[in-house]
Order: C-alpha cells, then structure tokens, then sequence
C-alpha cells in the first residue's frame, strides 16, 4: 500500500531514509525523556484504531431517528454531541450543517487541515491534498463530481471554510425508503465523505435493501 | 502571510483523487503514525501553541511545502520547533544522541500513558475575555480588510477586500495573529457568509457561498 499511486498526487515517495529519521528522532526524544514510548503506543491505538468514521456516522443515525436530537444537535452542537460521548481535541467547538432539498454543505481547510478529529477521526490525504484545498472554495459542484456525485444546480452549494477553531461536520439527508430502519442499520448508509460533504449518503437500493 | 498554505482557489492543480474510503487507512506508513504521536506528544508539553506550530509549517519553504507529503512537512516543522526551542539541539538531531539535559519544569509536563488513556484527551479552550463589546452582528454587512501581514494570519488571501455578510458571532477566542507570536488574547470571532460569484466573478458558480470564519480584526462595515 506504501506505493499505491492513488494517493501520490500529495503523498510523494518519501526519500528511502524518512523511516530511519523517524526512528532517530523517536530514539532520542525518549532518551531525553520528552516522550514516554507507552504514551506513544497509546496515541497512535487510539487514533489509528479508536476515534474514526464511526462516531460520526452514530451522530448522524441518531438524529434521522430522533427529531428532538436532531434540533438539538443543530441548535447545541457541542452538548447533543458530548451526550454521545464523543469529546475530545479538535471537536471542542462544533457545528452541524443541514443538507436539505435546496442546499448542500461541503466542509474544507484551505489553509492547513482542520477536520472534527472526534466525530471522523485523522482526515484522509485527499482532504489535505492541494487539489482539494484550491478547488472546494472556488468550485464546489466540480469537486464533487470528482467523487462521482452531482449536486442539483437548483441546490446552494455552502462551503465551509474552517480557518478558525469552530470545526463543521455535515449531516446528510435521510435517503427515502428507510422508514423503519434501525440506528445501526442507518449507520451504514453514513459515509465519511457524506460527512464532509463531497457525496451524499448512501441510497437504500446501492446497499442492496436493508442490510 | 500569504504563502503557499492559502490554498483557496488555486488553480492548476489538478483533480482530487481520493483513495476509495472503505480502503484508505489512517496511516500509509509506520512512520507517519510516530510522527503524528510525537508532534501531539511534544505539542503538549507547552511550549508553544498551535498558531506558532501553523506558523511554522507555512514559514517551510514554498516548493518543499507543496512537494512534501503531508507528514513530511509535519516532520520537517517538529525538527525545527525542537531546534529553535532549544528542546533539542542541533548536534543532537545530527547524531541521534542525548546531550543536553531538559530543564525540569517541562520534564513535569511529559504526557504519560494514563493521561492519554482518560477520556476526553486533551481538548482545549478557545474561549477569551473580550477587550471591547462586539461591532457586529449577524446580518451585518462587512468587508475583509485588504491586509498583507508578514506574520501569521487566519483570513485567507481570497476574501481580502471582498463583502460578506455576518451570520453568527462565535463570541471571543484565541486570535491567532497574536498567538502565534506568544500572546495569547481574546477577539469577537464571527461566520461570515461570502457569495461565489462576489469571490471569483461571473464566471463563477451562480448559485454557492462560501462561509469563513474571520476575527473581528480582519473586518470593516460594508455600504
């Protein structure tokens, strides 16, 4: 996977010794004592294999599910998303955008990487990438169609920029033909990328009915 | 500064070309993961901020900026802040050896498994007191100021002497054009709502808008 070439355009072939520089440095920051190794481990276990997607998609399940949620959550971001538990850096400061029949929202970081970490975890290359950051603000519908998608153009597109600490997080609309559904099984029509606003969720029939 | 962070609306850079989402992992390399840790570790020890960490990365120089992957540059910026933060000295990047002892009070500081561990980890405050009331509120027209500051700044270079219009007040927060130089102050943040067609002209999409968080600082009343 190190040499997929899907990912090259903002993941250059690192230079052969990157790997042996991490280690030196890795090395001499615990010799000094400035990094405790188990701490490390830890981080790493749990951004790697803890905090991702699956928050995210919960949030949104739940506010198709529930109606007095989903105010809640558009009103009071921070609180209706502490009371599932998802706390934690770069999620202090939320806001929850609404697609709805006549809007959709795209959510970027055009001067560095801001991402909510606790609902979606570490953002993937893509988002981080040039191509994604120079093209979200100045045309949006051409970004999502780069994903496969078409947004309407009877639909404002909103762009959100995240140049400050408030971090946006998308809730998608409920695909039709879901009634009935369970949280769990609404969970599996969330995407990541429906969360950022490049896709929209997944459509009942794609999923092959209910799963 | 206007350097080659301030992305937004660049063009020429060809098309986004995600990796399918069910396939990409968190990290493309061991040693992207022990980057990621050690700049959160490190990070934490309180020495600097996340503004002058910003700062730093957009002060790489502009071809590595953009030819570096993402963790690259994320390595390339900890060497740096260790280095010129006097945490680590050159001779000891060089040869991998320890030897400058570190001062006690950060020693204190070094996050250890547990802390990591507890739930919720490490979130932060960007809450300040504010040093006037708020000038504007929502509905109000603004215009971002036409500035070029050398330092570190927040308002992206394509809304700078552009018209929006104020859609929430987020109160006061950490102004980052003052943090990253060390001082850390509150100013009235607001969401601010920018048409596309005002941004990038006729030609653009007749039918987006584009929201940008901006510090009451970057901001004028508009006719």
């Amino acid at each position: 996977m190190a040499n997929d070439h899907r990912h090259d355009q903002d993941h250059t072939e690192p230079p052969p010794d990157i790997e042996l520089r991490v280690k030196a440095l890795e090395s001499l920051l615990v010799e000094k004592g400035l990094v405790d190794p188990e701490a490390l481990d830890a981080l790493i276990d749990l951004y790697r294999d803890k905090i991702g997607p699956a928050n995210g998609k919960r949030v949104v399940a739940h506010a198709w599910s529930d109606e007095a949620y989903r105010r809640w959550l558009l009103d009071d971001p921070d609180a209706a998303i502490a009371s599932m538990g998802y706390v934690g850096a770069q999620g202090e400061q939320m806001r929850v955008v609404a697609n709805t029949d006549d809007v959709h929202n795209l959510v970027v970081c055009t001067l560095c990487s801001c991402y909510p970490w606790p609902l979606l975890g570490l953002p993937p290359v893509w988002y981080k990438s040039a191509p994604y950051r120079a093209q979200a603000v100045i045309d949006p519908r051409g970004v999502i169609r780069q994903f496969g998608s078409e947004v309407s153009d009877r639909k404002e597109v909103r762009v959100w920029d995240s140049t400050s600490e408030m971090r946006y997080l998308v809730l998608p609309q409920r695909p039709e033909g879901t009634e009935g559904w369970s949280e769990e099984e609404l969970m599996e029509l969330v995407t990541r990328n429906a969360m950022i606003g490049v896709e929209e969720a997944r459509q009942p029939a794609a999923q092959g009915g209910k799963p | 500064m206007k350097g080659v962070h301030d992305l937004g609306g660049m063009q020429g850079f060809g098309p986004v070309q995600p990796e399918p989402e069910s396939e990409e992992p968190v990290f493309h390399e061991e040693w992207e993961s022990r980057v990621y840790g050690i700049v959160r570790l490190i990070g934490l020890l309180g020495l600097w901020n996340i503004d002058m960490s910003r700062h730093n990365r957009e002060q790489l120089p502009p071809a590595d900026y953009l030819a570096n992957s993402y963790y690259e540059n994320w390595f390339a910026g900890i060497q740096k802040q260790l280095v010129g933060s006097g945490l680590v000295s050159e001779d000891e990047l060089q040869t991998g050896r320890a030897a400058t002892p570190v001062p006690e009070h950060v020693m204190e500081r070094v996050v250890r498994a547990e802390q990591v561990r507890a739930a919720p980890f490490m979130t932060a405050s960007y809450l300040r007191p504010a040093p006037a009331p708020a000038r504007f509120a929502p509905g109000d027209r603004v215009r971002a100021i036409n500035r070029h500051p050398r330092g570190h700044t927040r308002a992206p270079g394509y809304v700078r002497g552009h018209t929006g219009i104020v859609r929430e007040h987020y109160g006061s927060q950490v102004y980052p054009d003052l943090s990253a130089q060390g001082v850390d102050e509150g100013r009235h943040l607001y969401n601010v709502r920018f048409d596309g067609r005002d941004l990038w002209g006729e030609s653009a999409d007749a039918n987006c808008a584009v929201y940008v968080d901006l510090w009451e600082t970057y901001l004028e009343p508009a006719p």
